[in-house]
């Protein structure tokens, strides 16, 4: 042990320098070719920047698409699902108020057309996506909030939809609500 | 939806088109033949000279398991001093507190065995230093000392008589130069140019659209998030690890992070077939490793895309499967493909919340970590069925009433006591760790509250998830787990330890007294081991040994969850 214990404690130095130093250092350096230079992807508005691409925010006011069920509420100083079981009476409870609420802000709505994902937290707290049918099933409290056209609104889910090959489609819901707040501006 | 399917099963042929030369290549590395990184020599003996390190001199299996444990010792030392100083240390932008003892030496051994169990949250919990001198370095050196010990095996099970086995440090260096690091350069090149942040500077402070104060945490995640995936380590920046949109912004991403965490060891499967020239044995290894992966996937994607029952009687729209703790950007099927993938190989990444998981899918992913060698992590996944087949040989050897022999190597009464004591271990750990924290439980159920987030069947499996993880050093957890507390901390640290180290130190001292051995060429008695024959034999004794003996526990948890949810 006594002939390893210096050249463990030498080569631990030397893999500090290549592992910590210089291979964080050349990632860095390639990072700054990237398109956010990497800083991550933030959307401006108005000059000031208003969030990260692929950050969700929280929406609770009634003329915005509010995005999924958050276990940080949205804060990203931090980031956690709920952690709930799937047989658990607390959180089926908590679905189940999900649901009722949605209903009542959502009027004509019926149970069978509400999605799953919007009752349910997302993985990170952060998901900054909803699938189109839950952005489709918002648009009409949205266009009665905004004073617009309901299909007009739509117009805006469908334009705003991106199409995957591969994972399920999404809308990003901080991009869709910028633009409906140009729509209105307009 | 089948589009979903789909793409899992694309995502799954690229790993293995990928992985069979990249096995002929670690095989020439590390047989010292040409290959494609020969410039990277003088870095290797710049790194060599610096160390005072001679990489010629050849090693016994115990010189070789010395240098192992030393250096180990060495990396041990400075993290926990990192880790409990870190306040005070410089590159903390956000001004994380230093951890307390106990988290520390969770925290240390945690990602010194090439775990993550993480019983803090990244952006709070530590400092941009330790995110780098603690935690990348430990997923780059841990995953290299795995790797180095798997090809210990390697060189021991050569068709010759010797007790000189290589230099450990070679290997060890060469793990680093000729595979992790540019590896791990251009995968998070690749992270970095699809949003994935770089930077030392703190949490950005914005107002949101709606017109909310919030804080965006940042840190040098690129680098760390490509290592935490190829080395197999697991351990995230962000706390909800790979769900994190900054961590994995993205399907393409997700696609390469799930590639890169299953990559090594596949390809040392195949290495282990071109080092030893017997590629039909690989074969056949590869072949029991993917079936018991697709038979614990199949149910796990079934269970996701169907969703919750419990869901489903509210009368919703579940066209997308169970969400809770899912990103609508990686969907269902996506979301099982990496839990099993990362609980197999013992990664630990996540991208999605494994708590949240139908009960037969978290089961599966407990069977994945409970068995631990369908691939495995890096190294050590072949080192546990190194095990197994030592068994296999045995038994089988004994059924046909021939000599138990494995390569022209005869197994003996010391080969196989090594064998099954590292084999039963992993169950001992598991079922004693989680009978006395039930226990306790069961003792004083208020005292202990916060320790569970479920209750009933599922808060048991829970408990039962953190002691599979620590003992298979996967490093995942049912994280509503209230875990950072001294139990916990200290209980899953000394499991962590004795499941790292000794199923690395006994495969390596089967294969250095079989090395000794006498070559005995194999003849019309011998039992060949690369045949699909022989490879069911392995398959049962792994579903006797690991599954059965963990059959009760399940039973009392997932299972019996399940039953009351369908």
């Amino acid at each position: 042990m006594k002939q390893n214990l210096l050249p463990a404690f030498r080569l631990t130095l030397v893999l500090l320098v290549v592992c910590c130093l210089i291979y964080p250092a050349l990632v860095w350096a390639g990072a700054q070719l990237a398109p956010a230079g990497g800083q991550g992807e933030t959307i401006s508005h108005k000059g000031r920047v208003v969030g990260y691409d692929n950050v969700g925010q929280n929406f609770t006011r009634p003329e915005y698409f509010q995005g999924r069920p958050s276990a940080v509420d949205y804060n990203a100083a931090g980031s956690a699902g709920s952690n709930k079981g799937p047989s658990n009476p607390d959180y089926l409870a908590t679905v189940q108020a999900r649901l009722d609420t949605f209903l009542v802000q959502n009027p004509g709505v019926t149970k069978a057309q509400v999605p799953a994902e919007l009752l349910t937290a997302s993985g990170s707290g952060l998901d900054p996506h909803l699938s189109p049918a839950a952005a489709a099933v918002q648009v009409a409290r949205v266009a009665k909030a905004r004073n617009l056209d309901a299909a007009k609104v739509q117009a805006l889910v469908t334009e705003h939809t991106q199409h995957s090959a591969f994972g399920p489609d999404r809308v990003n819901v901080l991009r869709l609500n910028m633009a409906l707040d140009a729509l209105q501006n307009r | 939806m089948n589009n979903e399917l789909l793409s899992i099963g694309g995502i799954y042929l690229i790993t293995l088109v990928l992985a069979l030369p990249l096995g002929a290549y670690l095989a020439r590395v590390f047989r010292g033949e040409k290959n494609l990184l020969d410039f990277m020599r003088p870095v290797e003996n710049g790194i060599y000279r610096l160390s005072g390190i001679d990489a010629r001199r050849e090693m016994t299996w115990q010189q070789h398991m010395v240098a192992l444990l030393t250096i180990n010792l060495v990396w041990f030392l400075l993290a926990m001093l990192v880790l409990c100083t870190q306040g005070s240390l410089p590159l903390n932008p956000d001004g994380n507190p230093s951890m307390s003892p106990d988290l520390a030496f969770n925290t240390a051994i945690s990602f010194l065995v090439n775990c993550n169990l993480q019983h803090y949250s990244g952006e709070s919990g530590l400092s941009y230093l330790s995110q780098i001198v603690v935690i990348t370095f430990l997923q780059f050196v841990s995953a290299a000392t795995g790797i180095a010990a798997a090809v210990v095996v390697f060189n021991a099970l050569q068709t010759r008589t010797t007790e000189k086995l290589g230099n450990f440090y070679d290997y060890f260096v060469k793990s680093l130069t000729r595979l992790l690091l540019p590896g791990s350069l251009l995968i998070a090149l690749i992270l970095a140019f699809n949003g994935t942040p770089m930077t030392l500077q703190g949490k950005q402070e914005l107002i949101s659209l709606q017109g909310d104060s919030v804080a965006v945490s940042r840190g040098p995640v690129a680098a760390m998030v490509a290592i935490k995936e190829l080395g197999t380590n697991g351990g995230g920046f962000y706390g909800a690890n790979s769900a994190h949109p900054l961590e994995n912004p993205n399907f393409i991403t997700n696609a390469v992070e799930n590639i890169a965490l299953v990559i090594i060891p596949i390809a040392m499967v195949f290495a282990l077939g071109f080092y030893l020239k017997r590629r039909k044995l690989a074969y056949m290894i590869f072949g029991v490793m993917t079936v018991g992966f697709v038979a614990l996937l199949a149910p796990t994607v079934y269970y996701e895309m169907h969703g919750n029952p419990a869901i489903a009687k509210l009368g919703v729209d579940q066209a997308l499967g169970a969400m809770e703790g899912k990103e609508i950007r990686l969907g269902a099927a996506a979301s099982a493909y990496w839990s099993i993938t990362n609980t197999i190989i013992s990664c630990g990444s996540v991208n999605s919340m494994h708590d949240s998981f139908m009960p037969i899918s978290g089961m599966s992913q407990m069977l994945g970590m409970m068995t631990n060698a369908f691939y495995g992590g890096c190294g050590v996944g072949l080192l546990n069925f190194f095990a197994y087949l030592i068994i296999a040989v045995f038994i089988a050897g004994l059924m046909v009433g021939r000599t138990p022999e494995l390569l022209g190597k005869k197994i003996e009464a010391r080969e196989m006591k090594i064998a099954v004591i590292v084999t039963l271990l992993h169950p001992l750990l598991i079922l004693a760790g989680t009978a006395l924290t039930a226990h306790l439980y069961a003792g004083n159920p208020t005292e202990y509250s916060g320790w569970l987030a479920n209750p009933g069947y599922h808060g048991f499996s829970e408990m039962l998830y953190e002691f599979t993880s620590a003992s298979a050093n996967n490093g995942s957890g049912f994280e509503g787990l209230g875990d950072n507390t001294p139990w916990w901390n200290i209980s899953t640290g000394v499991v962590l330890l004795l499941a790292r180290f000794l199923p690395i130190v006994g495969p390596v001292a089967i294969a250095g007294l079989l090395a000794r051995k006498k070559y005995v060429p194999e003849s019309a008695g011998t039992l060949p081991a690369d045949t699909a024959t022989f490879g069911v034999m392995v398959l049962a004794v792994i579903v006797i040994i690991a599954a059965l003996a963990f059959f009760p526990a399940l039973a009392l948890g997932p299972l019996a969850e399940h039953f009351s949810l369908y």
